[in-house]
């Protein structure tokens, strides 16, 4: 991390990214009054430390730390008696879970190792040289990337303008261009928009930029700055995770059967489910009355081949452990369900999604907090 | 209509029988079911009786079975013994029931005790017995079957007669050639001596159906028969006491010996009353333990399954026809399957079910 009481200083030497070595002398003056000024004001120090802002980090610093990073690296593949050369991300992150096992359950507070571009975040390098005179000729708009994001993205809508100028002169002119697929993606949003600008920027200048691109897409000819168009777009994971319907594969008798698995709250279940013509039902190698007595437990087994309408068609046979009565109950209602899609076509999937039968339950018990006697039951709260 | 309304008269009952009518309900008389069923009937089936205002039994395969074997038995060879084994509330008692209601029909007399686990378990009182004084008498229970008994064979009590000469106490006892009403009726007023009585009973019964001039054949129908060789809670100065120490199982299990002829054995096991036994117990093997099954060796299991399609069917109807399901859904086709999984085509569980339907 970077020596905080030596910020000022570094903050100086540091971020001029471009000195030369004739200001060096200067430097030295610098560095000579700051750190007589420091010696002196020392609770102004204190001060200034809090209102700084989050820590800046040197562009030597970040260097070090890569090269820190990388010899790491080869160390670690040496330890774990891997190949220094191709060790990649994922082996860091396995190597780390076996050497530094932690119980912790909040993932983000595990041992990690990643590459410091990860970890430390994106600031700006000291923006004005050492005459005080700033690099960028927007600095002082404040939001120097941005405005020359959107001066850049103007410039493109009118050299396609122009093109399209062009192409009517010569008599080429045609709507039907090839079009960017703007589908499987979609805009940046202001957060990742920020970041990649290194600067805050409003909701006015972000509807601005949108207002911006969109135009530029509305113009044809558009697809000559595809590249630049879909650098401002991400991927859309695909929106409705389509279920993943479990195959069903004949057995040596030719009945055609499906396996499925189901989870709710600590039990696990997986259910074989075949296409007999009899009804028999076994968990657990036993008869499904004698594990679930309770009328209520039958119920929830029955409910997805009733909702079909399926109800005699198939031949069950179950395994389930953990949890407790109702909980191995649903799991086992998920399985079917599950198991079931196989065998139903689009339409049917659509009504059992919406019934909510291949929802997996999400309610897990909740934690007991310390201070507390339960989860969220308090101590009895005595006046005095 | 699957409801065939049934006459005293035993020949149409007999026509009943056959295995055409696998599946189909008879009714039961009401002048047969007072006298026969005073016990022995499951608590449910009970309630229904009352409620249906008719006691309805369903033609199944294993009570056919023994009813099969009992026509064509030789009755001069030692009492074969059936048990009727299966899964909780698959219908084994009312097998039994069918059985003993046949055997009713053709004039026999009829030994029905309703449960023997009753007889090893809560038991309040406890007395040593006069007979032997290593054993213990019960003599709540004793009177009560007493009484029973008394209901089901009245007509035949008047016509036997005792064979030997009971000595009660000093001034008390029955003499030779007394009807065996006198006894029972010694047994029910004297209740102190009501076990032995039991035991005079059963040994009496047994030597008259042997002889080969019996007018009477004996049939002795015992549910639970696994509680004859399991344990006991009773406990006597806190100690809990043996099997062998209780007059009434003593007694039952000489009278399980085949060394008698002229009579059978209807039996059935019962997980459901049963001490220190898994619920998951139901072949014989498991309830009866090693010293049952080897005193019941060689007895004829009839293993009494959940109901088949046809007398899931049948049922279904029944209860539709006495409009016992009220619901409108469980009128159709797709309620009458929900119905089959649910209860998973066990008897009791429909039973159950359709309680609050």
């Amino acid at each position: 991390m970077a020596a905080s009481c030596v910020r000022t200083v570094g903050s100086f030497l540091g971020k001029c990214g471009n000195c030369s070595s004739s200001l060096n002398t200067v430097t030295s003056q610098l560095s000579r009054q700051v750190l007589s000024r420091q010696i002196c004001v020392s609770t102004a120090l204190k001060k200034n430390l809090a209102a700084g802002g989050p820590e800046k980090f040197t562009v030597e610093f970040i260097q070090k730390q890569v090269e820190e990073f990388d010899i790491g690296k080869r160390h670690l593949a040496n330890m774990m008696g891997e190949d220094p050369e191709n060790f990649t991300q994922e082996d860091i992150d396995r190597s780390i879970a076996y050497l530094f096992p932690s119980g912790l359950f909040e993932k983000k507070a595990r041992p990690l190792m990643k590459h410091p571009e990860e970890i430390f975040p994106k600031q700006r390098a000291v923006q004005w040289g050492a005459d005080g005179r700033p690099f960028h000729f927007l600095f002082y708009t404040g939001k120097q990337s941005y405005y020359s994001l959107m001066h850049k993205l103007y410039s493109k809508i009118l050299n396609i303008e122009k093109h399209q100028d062009r192409m009517r002169a010569k008599g080429l002119f045609s709507q039907d261009t090839k079009e960017i697929s703007l589908d499987t993606s979609r805009w940046l949003t202001k957060e990742e928009l920020e970041v990649l600008l290194v600067e805050t920027i409003s909701s006015n200048n972000y509807d601005r930029f949108i207002q911006l691109m969109e135009r530029l897409l509305s113009m044809p000819y558009c697809n000559m700055e595809e590249e630049f168009v879909l650098h401002y777009r991400r991927p859309l994971e695909a929106r409705s995770k389509k279920q993943m319907v479990p195959v069903p594969e004949r057995d040596d008798k030719g009945v055609a059967f499906s396996t499925s698995d189901g989870r709710r709250k600590t039990s696990n279940s997986s259910v074989v489910l075949r296409d007999c013509g009899s009804g028999r039902i076994t968990v657990n190698g036993q008869e499904y009355l004698h594990y679930f007595p309770v009328l209520q437990d039958r119920e929830q087994l029955m409910f997805p081949l009733q909702f079909m309408g399926l109800l005699g068609r198939f031949d069950l046979q179950c395994t389930v452990s953990g949890g407790g009565r109702s909980s191995q109950a649903g799991a086992l209602r998920l399985a079917i369900s599950r198991a079931l899609l196989s065998f139903l076509s689009e339409g049917e999937q659509e009504t059992m999604r919406q019934a909510g039968l291949l929802t997996p339950d999400p309610r897990v018990r909740e934690r007991k907090k310390p201070g507390q006697e339960g989860a969220r039951r308090k101590f009895t709260w005595k006046k005095r | 209509n699957n409801l065939k309304p049934l006459t005293s008269a035993s020949a149409s009952f007999q026509a009943c029988q056959s295995e055409k009518h696998l599946g189909q309900f008879y009714t039961l008389p009401s002048a047969h079911f007072r006298p026969l069923f005073p016990h022995g009937l499951p608590y449910r089936y009970q309630q229904q009786v009352k409620t249906f205002n008719e006691a309805c039994f369903m033609v199944r395969p294993p009570a056919l079975e023994v009813i099969s074997y009992l026509k064509k038995a030789d009755y001069s060879k030692p009492a074969l013994r059936y048990l009727f084994y299966g899964v909780k509330g698959s219908g084994k008692t009312m097998s039994l029931c069918h059985a003993v209601h046949f055997c009713y029909t053709q004039g026999w007399v009829v030994l029905h005790i309703p449960d023997a686990h009753l007889w090893v378990k809560n038991c309040k009182e406890l007395l040593p017995s006069s007979y032997n004084s290593a054993r213990f008498d019960q003599p709540l229970q004793a009177t009560t079957w007493l009484r029973n008994f008394r209901t089901t064979n009245e007509h035949l009590l008047s016509q036997i007669k005792t064979k030997r000469r009971y000595v009660w106490t000093k001034r008390e006892s029955t003499d030779e050639g007394r009807p065996l009403g006198e006894l029972v009726n010694q047994g029910i007023s004297r209740v102190k001596s009501s076990s032995d009585v039991v035991g005079a009973l059963m040994k009496d019964l047994r030597l008259q159906s042997s002889q080969p001039g019996a007018d009477f054949r004996l049939v002795v129908a015992v549910d639970g028969v696994n509680a004859l060789w399991g344990r006991s809670t009773i406990k006597k100065e806190n100690k809990s006491v043996d099997l062998e120490e209780l007059t009434l199982i003593h007694n039952l299990k000489k009278l399980m010996k085949n060394d008698w002829t002229g009579g059978a054995i209807i039996t059935t096991l019962s997980q459901t009353g049963s001490l220190y036994t898994p619920k998951s117990a139901y072949l014989p093997q498991e309830l009866l333990g090693e010293t049952g099954f080897d005193s019941m060796d060689p007895f004829i299991p009839v293993s009494v399954p959940n109901y088949s399609e046809k007398e899931f069917e049948s049922a279904y109807l029944y209860y539709l026809d006495r409009k016992w399901l009220q619901h409108p859904q469980s009128r159709t086709e797709d309620g009458k399957k929900e119905l089959s999984f649910l209860s998973s085509k066990n008897p009791s569980m429909l039973d159950r079910i359709c309680g609050f339907l």
